[in-house]
């Protein structure tokens, strides 16, 4: 494991380029939310030649559907989802100018490809650690579809935002490495 | 006869859907400290030293583990013996599923499977109930997560696949999944019955507390066999690469027709978040 590195969004082409699969990298700045349903009306839109609800370039977006707040908190638990229910639709939105997603799990072969393209990274956040992510989440709005409730999409001003780089614009894999690394022969 | 009234049964599921989600039980923590100790990977330890803290601010603030609470899934054992009073078990404990995920600000995570339409206080429940003799009700609240249960999967084995074909598909299955399902997780196998009786002792097989064995020395053997030939693929906590991808693997087993061997594998993440009452 390497040293934490630092990043404050939005993601420029050298930040994204610096960074290599297993990289520890604590983000700050802003998030977007976005989830299945979130997904799907974004492409929509895309495909009617209409704007997105928010200015995309550079941006990240966390694969999320937090749980509700309790009064006194900005959020309730809000771990990763698994990210492969959001491959029909990443390639699109990083011809956009995304620059990062968070999720948990492994992308298609066309996301990783379209990775290297446009220079996206995918980061993993612990799946399952709900509770203690959303202490690094200060402050949440919703941009778009309020109607669609957890779904929603929401702005996260984040601090220290725990991450690990699984998939870099390089074509390394941690999933793949890190299995590599630890297989016990015959498996 | 014994009477309980529909009342103490809602608030009851209401309390468990609530402690479930908030509080993970002992077996599972004690999982994870051991996990500290033994996994080998660096990211693999600060996986479980993530999990552990996450668990602890869980039951202090009394928030729920994972931010998907779940389906709200109930094994419900209820005594010949007892008059349910003042309505239906099924309504009852819908609305303590309603009241539960309502009031403790749990997240409603159910749809119609074409609109996608959230039916926006988590229920219908999944109840499974089953008779027993007494006069006592017990309730299981065994919530399941959207992620694990996608990686889950139910097949028909030929009879002639026998033994190792169940281990090989079981290993497959884990392998397939990878870091989908949050690992470390807990492997639940059924084995034998119908197609829809191997789903149910698979999730069945998940109420075992973690860290026991069947007591049939047999299936224990190969819950072993299972457990090792999945930790050697190297996955890991969180599929970053490790020793620790499951930390048990529990099966149940029925017997099947002449024809077929069925086999279901549940796979559960590490909230695995069970609470009972007996009332």
């Amino acid at each position: 494991m390497s040293d934490i590195i630092r990043l404050t969004t939005p993601l420029s082409d050298s930040d994204v380029g610096e960074l290599k699969a297993g990289d520890q990298v604590l983000i700050s700045g802003i998030l977007y939310t976005a989830r299945d349903a979130a997904h799907k009306r974004l492409i929509d839109l895309l495909d009617q030649g209409k704007e997105l609800p928010f200015d995309i370039s550079g941006q990240i977006i966390y694969y999320v559907g937090p749980a509700p707040a309790r009064p006194g908190k900005v959020i309730g638990p809000a771990g990763p989802t698994t990210s492969y229910r959001m491959d029909p639709y990443a390639p699109r939105l990083m011809e956009m100018g995304l620059k990062g997603m968070i999720g948990k799990g492994s992308r298609s072969s066309g996301v990783i490809e379209a990775m290297k393209r446009y220079r996206c990274v995918y980061f993993a956040a612990i799946g399952g650690a709900a509770a203690l992510i959303a202490r690094s989440i200060k402050k949440v709005d919703i941009v778009a579809y309020e109607d669609l409730g957890t779904e929603a999409i929401r702005r996260l001003e984040v601090e220290d935002f725990k991450t690990v780089v699984v998939n870099d614009i390089h074509g390394n894999d941690l999933y793949k490495d890190g299995k590599e690394k630890y297989c016990i022969e015959g498996n | 006869m014994r009477e309980i009234n529909v009342k103490e049964i809602t608030e009851a599921v209401k309390n468990l859907c609530m402690n479930a989600n908030y509080d993970l039980s002992d077996d599972v923590m004690t999982a994870f400290r051991r996990g500290l100790e033994t996994e080998e990977s660096p990211a693999g330890r600060g996986v479980f030293e993530a999990l552990i803290e996450n668990a602890e601010i869980a039951r202090e603030e009394r928030i729920p583990i994972c931010q998907d609470t779940g389906f709200a899934v109930f094994f419900v054992e209820l005594g010949q013996d007892v008059h349910i009073e003042s309505g239906l078990l099924t309504d009852a404990i819908n609305e303590g599923v309603r009241q539960g995920y309502g009031e403790g600000y749990l997240r409603k995570s159910i749809c119609d499977p074409f609109t996608r339409k959230n039916t926006g206080d988590n229920t219908p429940a999944v109840i499974n109930i089953s008779l027993v003799s007494g006069d006592r009700l017990k309730i299981i609240a065994a919530p399941k997560g959207g992620g694990s249960t996608n990686m889950s999967r139910v097949t028909m084995l030929k009879p002639a696949d026998g033994i190792e074909g169940i281990k090989n598909y079981v290993v497959q299955r884990a392998i397939e999944a990878g870091p989908n399902p949050c690992p470390p997780v807990i492997i639940g196998v059924g084995i034998g019955g119908t197609l829809e009786l191997a789903s149910l002792i698979a999730k069945k097989a998940l109420l075992r507390p973690l860290g026991t064995t069947n007591p049939d020395p047999q299936l224990a053997e190969i819950e072993g066999d299972i457990l090792k030939r999945v930790n050697d693929t190297g996955m890991g906590p969180q599929g970053f690469g490790g020793r620790i991808y499951a930390m048990g693997v529990h099966i149940e087993k029925f017997p099947c027709h002449i024809a077929s061997l069925p086999l279901a594998v549940n796979i559960c993440c590490h909230a695995s978040r069970h609470k009972e009452i007996i009332l």
